[in-house]
């Protein structure tokens, strides 16, 4: 193929501003934000699978490694606009406006745990893999004919990419020029499979040319690469001129979930070089200590994220007990009468009052 | 209760009744949309859409590209977002690749968010045997979906009861797979009123009074169970009680009880495979109701297509269920 996808990257690995072109929009103001979001996401990720293994939630979905492509991409979108995650990018969520504690909630079983503020249109995680990418052109789709600047992002990672609902979602969003961000996490693992059994091409980004979409191809722990090309696409589709591909490559440090031994399928001694090589949340501090904007003040900063977490912990336990009404009542508007009774009878059965 | 704003009535054939209900629903809400392949220019290859394209434009009645999973899920992110879409599957055998996006997300995401996002969206698709259609055209799978909580299924057999249903489809607030016997598409024209009016979903509807045997069917046997009625009432004197059910999930219960109150005796008909068929739910009802079920005065008879796949058009006649059978179960059932 003659085309290539290069990566972008705008800060390397050593904190190095690699792209000059950027340097004056890198100011100290915002890089301390972005750098309180990413150790947020990290520790917030840590907290939950130091739960997991305590028995206070669930099964885990842990996203460590990625943040910067879940922050910056998630940090791109304006308020109004559409978020599409799939089960691993709470990271994107959280950034987004999602609740901490239901966020928790969900990964404690509960049917809260998928609802945002109020107003904020983050949809539930997507399970069945690729299927959002649907919604989202479904959602963008109905933005563009209700003549809004809105637009929809759609989160998948590369295993998606093989899956049928990825090339309807990428030509259906083609066809109408849908308002939608197709921002792929290429980790390089379906759980245990790598992407060279996910296809042959070399990169995902270059499955865009198929759809005639923009496709890039970026740093997916440049926290800054991934900013810009998001907000670049974000605008792109706000104005009226298409979907973009966007295929930020990351890794993922920890398991598929928490139920998942990585050590089966790939060396973790990989994990010990990524981190001093390429980790999203050290390039950020190793560039601000770099160019003079790093504060003592920040060392609190995991002291204050620490205790909105815990305090966020302390919400979901104290939850009380899930309702039985979740179990019956939003099947339907109306409930039918198969449902009613059934609600009637097991309640009765329960000792419970309707 | 069926509401009829307009008391003119023209004569409509199965399909223009659909036609009808689109057009007036289209016009009275801008959120509505069709989408599906061929709707658009070519009004559909059954022309259920006809003339809508022009009439609509087509930023509403939409061809899109050839992908039942696409067509579900985009429409799935539109009703989500305040839209109305009505969807059309080609033919229910084409249903399958969007069997996912129906199963985990359009029925179950209200549920998911305990009512913050829904999907009121409309399937319509044409089903079932007897046209000489190519392979896989004429699947009759309502089981699949009347056995998938979140979803209600709805089939009309006439013209009246095809543009009532569906205008009550578009106005629910959930999911509703309408399923449209293409084999009586154009069986006949019947008196239909013009404008709005609906017939409620989750309600059957008696099309002959009788006492001595049940006959429980739906869609494209409806015709059928008339026939072999109506002949065994003039040869035996028997007298069945047609009820054509409409609406698959949920069942109309009460309708079903007082019929079995009345009859004590149940023939079910439906062209679809036998094991795991709605007959077996409709049965299920039965048990379950106690003053239905001590009426009985005889095991309940299915009349149903046989556990094959819909066959090659050269052997459908002898998968359909036929007249003679329907009577021979009738009368089983009544000198039981």
């Amino acid at each position: 193929m003659d085309v290539t996808f290069p990566i972008k990257q705008i800060v390397n690995g050593d904190g190095d501003l690699v792209d000059a072109s950027y340097k004056d929009k890198l100011t100290k103001d915002f890089v301390t934000k972005v750098y309180q979001k990413m150790l947020f996401a990290r520790m917030f990720d840590r907290k939950c699978v130091n739960l997991q293994r305590q028995g206070r939630i669930g099964t885990y979905v842990p996203f460590e490694g990625q943040e910067a492509a879940q922050v910056g991409s998630a940090m791109a979108l304006s308020d109004d606009d559409w978020m599409f995650p799939t089960y691993r990018d709470h990271g994107a969520t959280l950034t987004f406006g999602h609740s901490m504690r239901n966020v928790l909630m969900y990964w404690n079983g509960r049917y809260e745990g998928v609802l945002p503020p109020k107003g904020k249109n983050i949809f539930p995680p997507a399970v069945p893999i690729a299927s959002q990418l649907l919604h989202a052109t479904g959602a963008a789709w109905a933005e563009k004919k209700k003549g809004t600047d809105r637009v929809a992002m759609a989160y998948f990672g590369d295993g998606a990419t093989s899956e049928g609902d990825f090339h309807e979602g990428l030509n259906f969003a083609s066809v109408f020029q849908a308002p939608v961000i197709f921002f792929n996490q290429n980790n390089g693992f379906a759980i245990s499979v790598p992407t060279a059994r996910q296809m042959h091409s070399k990169t995902i980004a270059q499955k865009a040319l198929a759809y005639d979409m923009d496709g890039v191809r970026i740093d997916g722990n440049d926290f800054f690469a991934v900013y810009f090309t998001a907000l670049d696409a974000v605008e792109k589709a706000r104005n009226g001129d298409g979907p973009t591909l966007i295929e930020a490559v990351t890794w993922r440090y920890g398991a598929h979930t928490t139920s998942d031994d990585p050590s089966k399928y790939r060396d973790q001694t990989e994990n010990d070089v990524r981190r001093e090589t390429s980790d999203p949340v050290t390039r950020i501090e190793r560039f601000m200590k770099a160019s003079g904007m790093w504060d003592e003040a920040l060392d609190e900063l995991e002291k204050k994220a620490s205790e909105e977490i815990e305090a966020a912990v302390g919400e979901m336990e104290k939850a009380a007990p899930a309702e039985l009404n979740h179990l019956f009542d939003y099947v339907f508007e109306t409930s039918p009468w198969p449902i009613r009774e059934q609600k009637d009878h097991y309640l009765k059965s329960r000792g419970v009052n309707a | 209760m069926e509401t009829a704003t307009q008391t003119l009535q023209k004569q409509l054939t199965l399909i223009q009744a659909i036609t009808d209900a689109l057009d007036v629903m289209l016009s009275e809400n801008e959120d509505i949309l069709v989408l599906g392949q061929d709707v658009g220019q070519n009004g559909g290859v059954f022309r259920a859409t006809e003339g809508l394209y022009e009439k609509y434009g087509e930023d509403r009645i939409i061809d899109t590209p050839l992908a039942e999973s696409g067509i579900i899920g985009t429409s799935i992110g539109m009703a989500v977002n305040g839209l109305r879409p009505v969807a059309e599957i080609q033919f229910f055998g084409f249903i399958y690749p969007a069997f996912n996006q129906i199963m985990t997300h359009a029925s179950r995401i209200r549920s998911r968010t305990l009512g913050r996002f829904t999907v009121p969206m409309v399937i319509r698709t044409p089903y079932g045997a007897g046209v000489r259609a190519p392979e896989i055209h004429s699947d009759s799978m309502e089981a699949l979906f009347t056995h998938m909580p979140g979803i209600k299924v709805v089939v009309p057999s006439n013209p009246y009861d095809a543009k009532g249903l569906l205008i009550a489809s578009i106005e629910d607030p959930d999911p509703v797979l309408f399923l449209e016997p293409m084999k009586i598409y154009r069986a006949g024209r019947k008196e239909v009123p013009e404008g709005k009016y609906t017939v409620p979903l989750g309600k059957g509807n008696v099309l002959k009074d009788g006492e001595d045997v049940s006959l429980f069917t739906w869609g494209a046997m409806v015709p059928l169970a008339m026939k072999a009625a109506e002949q065994i009432e003039k040869e035996q004197g028997i007298c069945c009680d047609v009820i054509d059910l409409r609406t698959l999930y949920p069942l109309d219960r009460d309708l079903i009880r007082e019929s079995v109150e009345k009859t004590g005796r149940v023939v079910i008909l439906h062209e679809a495979h036998q094991t795991g068929g709605v007959s077996g739910d409709i049965i299920s009802l039965i048990n379950d109701t106690e003053t239905a079920f001590l009426s009985l005065k005889a095991p309940i008879e299915k009349v149903t297509g046989f556990d094959v796949p819909v066959p090659m058009f050269s052997l459908e006649d002898h998968y359909l269920p036929k007249g003679d059978g329907i009577k021979q179960k009738i009368e089983h059932v009544y000198n039981y």
